[in-house]
């Protein structure tokens, strides 16, 4: 049923879920949620399963023209909402009728929001996933950002939703220092006094900063004596940092599925919200952690996920 | 000459959710062989937790649920199957041609690879559709094949300056390599011909015509047998 018309599209808003998993190895890359706790909890809030189509925003929202009534809910990165006007709360499922005006502006803080809507917005699942993949064109709508017009459909509510909230001891708060815990390697051994530099410097990041990967600005990681500035392609995930040649680390994210140059460190998988919202002039510092502690933090995250199921359910 | 194999495969940790296991350190059929037979296991072993086996030239990462399999039983269970690769039987790898109409408006570089081996356009159709690829892996984008085998009296240089955009279905050549774009996009490489099929198409049953370890024969086509495909792949 149709749910919204788009009468502004936001700088770049797509459907999303949490990705498309098993096609790596044709080139697909995973796609979805970049914040994948704020859109669970978006999911959540208007009673979907996590993994319901839900919007991405980035940094400036769109204006929505609600065409049936539901219950959406807003999360991410700090924006104003507001319904005809009115302004909402982020966190926090609100209902909405036909003929509403929906606005999400500019993020005051972090940069990624999500727009669940009840039963969760209606595209095709291609090759099990409703998440657009921009590079191949498909998923989402058309394999496309919204645009001007689009009309946004959402599937059936099985049970009405209620209107609910997050506890606020569960809201992420932004900051513009960010540390993000990374285990060494896949190639650690390209690096050697490259390790602790990477590890104790500050990085900027720069506006080259997209789903596909944050480039970062700050002092020249250097290679290893002798070693070859790039690898035989080998698969890569999201989190792990590549430095290329120029010794300028980039993090990579969901749009791509294989890469050439060496990673001197991963992001553990909890620690890709914060790279989520950080923004072009925030500042990146990576802790140096083992993968005990990255398991023990993996563990933790997926425990705080399972708390907001029972208490949102 | 046999490339060096690692003797026992080397193991990279990935993060909290991947190991990337590598058979050696160089682009080779016997590698890469390993690679998909490794790959080949895991599938058919569809191990608990494992959520995606990405198979590349001479490695392999395995995705993977650190809540439903812990690290230390995935190791082992790795290197049961590294143990048992030997008598791992592989079906035969598939042959899939590949129609190309070489030249002309679909194949704008043709000319200058001639020139630049001393070739006339004809030998270079009759070389590179007179080869059987092997694909090593996918990946760089939707269904982007990476083929082993280009003749050496075809390696070429990149273009100097990337086309800003050339049609899907472009066949090209960049120094030792050759290769299929299955999507419209900026390419750096020079391009000789096209092939009217869809080697992407997301709303079919098998998006894809071909998996990392078949063989690709490129077969010589007509600009009028293009057109009649195109309308063909069209409907």
């Amino acid at each position: 049923m149709d749910m919204f018309r788009v009468l502004r599209p936001g700088s770049l808003t797509t459907v999303q879920d949490l990705g498309r998993y098993g096609f790596q190895r044709y080139g697909i890359p995973v796609s979805g949620a970049l914040d994948r706790f704020a859109f669970s909890v978006a999911n959540l809030l208007v009673g979907n399963p996590e993994n319901a189509a839900a919007l991405e925003v980035t940094f400036t929202g769109p204006k929505l023209e609600v065409l049936s009534e539901g219950l959406v809910a807003v999360t991410g990165a700090d924006v104003p909402v507001a319904v005809n006007g009115e302004p909402q709360r982020l966190w926090e499922s609100f209902p909405v009728k036909k003929g509403d005006m929906i606005s999400v502006r500019t993020a005051r803080a972090g940069v990624r929001a999500y727009i669940a809507v009840g039963g969760g917005i209606d595209v095709p699942e291609v090759m099990g996933s409703r998440s657009t993949c921009l590079r191949g064109g498909f998923g989402g709508t058309l394999g496309r950002a919204l645009v001007r017009g689009d009309l946004v459909k959402r599937c059936p509510q099985i049970k009405p939703g209620v209107v609910r909230s997050l506890p606020s001891s569960f809201k992420p708060s932004f900051h513009k220092d960010t540390i993000l815990r990374a285990v060494p390697g896949p190639q650690d051994d390209w690096f050697d006094k490259g390790i602790d530099l990477f590890y104790s410097a500050a990085f900027t990041v720069t506006p080259e900063a997209d789903r596909t990967g944050y480039r970062l600005n700050g002092p020249t990681v250097p290679f290893a004596k002798g070693v070859p500035t790039s690898i035989i392609s080998e698969p890569s995930l999201a989190g792990s940092v590549q430095v290329p040649p120029d010794g300028k680390p980039i993090i990579l994210l969901v749009e791509l599925t294989v890469g050439g140059y060496a990673k001197i460190a991963t992001v553990i998988t909890p620690d890709l919200d914060l790279v989520a919202q950080a923004r072009p002039g925030d500042t990146i510092r990576f802790s140096r952690i083992s993968m005990d502690e990255a398991f023990l933090a993996h563990l933790e995250y997926r425990d705080t996920l399972q708390t907001m199921r029972l208490m949102l359910t | 000459m046999l490339a060096p194999l690692f003797e026992t495969p080397k193991r990279r940790l990935v993060g909290d959710t991947g190991v990337i296991v590598e058979f050696g350190d160089e682009i080779a059929p016997e590698i890469n062989r390993k690679v998909r037979t490794m790959t080949f296991a895991l599938d058919r072993e569809h191990p608990t937790g494992v959520r995606e086996v990405i198979p590349t030239y001479r490695s392999l990462m395995i995705v993977y649920d650190p809540l439903e399999v812990d690290l230390d039983r995935l190791m082992g269970l790795l290197t049961d199957l590294e143990q048992r690769l030997d008598e791992t039987k592989m079906p035969p790898p598939r042959l899939v041609e590949i129609p190309v109409c070489y030249g002309g408006e679909f194949g704008p570089d043709i000319e200058f690879i001639a020139n630049t081996h001393g070739l006339t356009v004809d030998d270079v159709i009759r070389i590179h559709s007179g080869t059987e690829y092997q694909i090593y892996m996918m990946g760089f984008s939707p269904g982007f094949a990476y083929l082993g085998g280009l003749p050496k009296a075809l390696h070429t240089p990149r273009l100097e300056t990337p086309r800003a955009m050339v049609p899907a279905g472009s066949v090209g050549i960049a120094n030792e390599q050759t290769g299929m774009y299955p999507l419209e996009s900026p390419a750096g490489w020079r391009i000789i011909g096209r092939t009217p099929l869809k080697l992407f198409d997301p709303a079919r049953s098998n998006p894809f015509l071909y998996d990392a370890g078949d063989m690709i024969r490129f077969v010589t086509i007509s600009a009028e047998e293009f057109r009649r495909m195109a309308e063909e792949e069209r409907r």
